[in-house]
């Protein structure tokens, strides 16, 4: 369960989030949408502490996020992150980018790691580029091989900021696919994303972010089909 | 004027290239002792401009002093306080030490836009998956960074290799020092300066295809 009470963030004088409170239960997935601007990346790498937060408390599984003691190298193995830009590792190929983190952080050994990232790289339609470097991938591809790459460590979370955004239209329906058979696997996750069909299918909840604030959140057949509150109406206009 | 031993010739002998090649072996030398002590101090110095770089604003200070002084006025300060403080190192040892700070200056510059060239998504992506920094550094930062400085970092042992020429002026007989001594016996510079302009031209030859050889490895892979 994430746990996020009360979190405020500043980048300096600039209050990015004013306040958010939310809820991911074990097995949910909720997809946050939003305008460019309102905090919602800032939130996910809260989750898993590449951010620091002014105020408020973030927990995960109990575990508080932002407490000095806490191993965060040992909670970010359970909360898998997606970014936007494609950030495969140049130097290494495509199954040792995937065996990158097994190895190092969770200790495995190389025939262990290899069978673990080529069972992920299956999953994600990525068999046959093993040997390939990211370089020679398209978009698409490396966006399923970070999925895969995240999907290694056996996390528990997945959070994804706009995974598909600066793919190419026709290469966005494959990562959509991967996001979406993860869903059905029943893996916990928190979306950003703009694809508003794809948000009210997979998701359990849905959440509009506005300046800071989590502005309506609900189900989607209530905050897509029917939204309560202007705003999130005239965003959802917007992005159609 | 006599020689012992054998009678004094005029024209380039067989002797004479052997020296010229004695004196190469010694170009080898610094060249290589001097990289190896500045590479080493210039990775460490660069990758702490790199990662801390406001703690290391007056190192930044001080090693641009050695970038910005004339190597050779280096040598001979450097030479002459040694005697001053009675530090017994030989000529060899000073030219190594002296060389060797001065490609760490530069190197560190090399390493430092290096490390600063790896993109941030990268290291967001390495600890987002439980990498240590150490292990973000070890494992993602580096290789990238010794890809970025690399051809830069072959420049400067190609220069540094030609700055050995310096050290003849704290007494060491290296490439260039050799053929002087021998144009003034036989009187032909532009031969002897030519076979040992040749002598540096096939050693950089070999450095940098080595160097290329390295690159297109990696390059294959982009
Ligand atoms: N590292 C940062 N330093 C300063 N400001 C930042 C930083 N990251 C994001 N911001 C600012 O925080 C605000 C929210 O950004 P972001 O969370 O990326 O929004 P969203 O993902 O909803 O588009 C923006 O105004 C952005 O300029
Ligand atoms: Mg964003």
């Amino acid at each position: 369960m994430i746990e996020i009470e009360k979190v405020h963030k500043s980048f300096k004088d600039l209050e990015v989030i004013k306040g958010v409170d939310l809820t991911v239960q074990k097995g949910e997935v909720v997809s946050i949408v939003g305008g460019s601007g309102s905090g919602k990346s800032t939130l996910l790498m809260c989750i898993n502490g590449l951010e620091n937060i002014q105020s408020g408390s973030i927990r995960v599984d109990g575990t508080e996020v932002h407490a000095k003691g806490t191993d965060i190298n040992k909670l970010r193995q359970k909360i898998g992150i997606v970014f936007q830009q494609w950030n495969a590792f140049p130097h290494l190929n495509v199954l040792e980018n995937v065996m990158l983190a097994p190895r190092k952080v969770l200790g495995k050994s190389r025939a262990e790691a290899e069978e673990l990232a080529v069972k992920q790289l299956t999953h994600v339609g990525l068999a046959d580029k093993l040997k390939v470097f990211p370089g020679k991938l398209s978009g698409g591809q490396q966006q399923r091989m970070a999925i895969a790459r995240a999907l290694a460590m056996s996390p528990d979370y997945m959070l994804f900021d706009e995974a598909t955004s600066a793919l190419d239209p026709q290469l966005v329906g494959e990562v959509l696919d991967t996001m979406r058979l993860l869903a059905e696997d029943g893996m916990t996750m928190i979306l950003v994303t703009h694809e508003i069909p794809f948000a009210r299918d997979v998701s359990d909840r849905v959440a509009f972010f506005r300046e800071g604030l989590v502005h309506e959140i609900g189900p989607p057949d209530q905050v897509i089909d029917n939204p309560q509150k202007p705003e999130t109406a005239a965003f959802l206009k917007s992005v159609v | 004027m006599f020689s012992t031993g054998f009678t004094f010739s005029t024209s380039f002998t067989w002797n004479d290239l052997l020296f010229l090649l004695q004196g190469a072996w010694v170009t080898l030398l610094l060249t290589f002792w001097s990289m190896l002590l500045g590479t080493f101090m210039g990775v460490s110095c660069g990758l702490l401009r790199a990662l801390l770089p406001r703690a290391t604003i007056p190192l930044g200070w001080f090693l641009d002093i050695f970038r910005s002084v004339p190597l050779l006025i280096q040598f001979v300060l450097f030479n002459s306080l040694k005697s001053i403080v009675g530090l017994d190192w030989s000529a060899f040892t000073v030219g190594c030490v002296v060389l060797g700070v001065y490609v760490a200056a530069f190197c560190t510059e090399i390493v430092r836009s290096g490390v600063l060239s790896v993109p941030q998504n990268l290291r967001l992506a390495s600890r987002s998956l439980g990498m240590t920094y150490w292990q973000d550094l070890r494992y993602v930062v580096m290789p990238l960074a010794t890809r970025v400085a690399f051809p830069g970092w072959l420049n400067l042992s190609l220069s540094a290799m030609k700055d050995t020429a310096l050290v003849m002026w704290i007494g060491i007989i290296e490439l260039l020092r050799a053929s002087q001594a021998i144009v003034t016996r036989i009187q032909e510079p532009l031969l002897v300066l030519c076979i040992a302009g040749l002598i540096y031209y096939l050693i950089s030859l070999v450095v940098s295809r080595l160097g290329a050889q390295v690159e297109k490895r990696w390059q294959q892979n982009d």
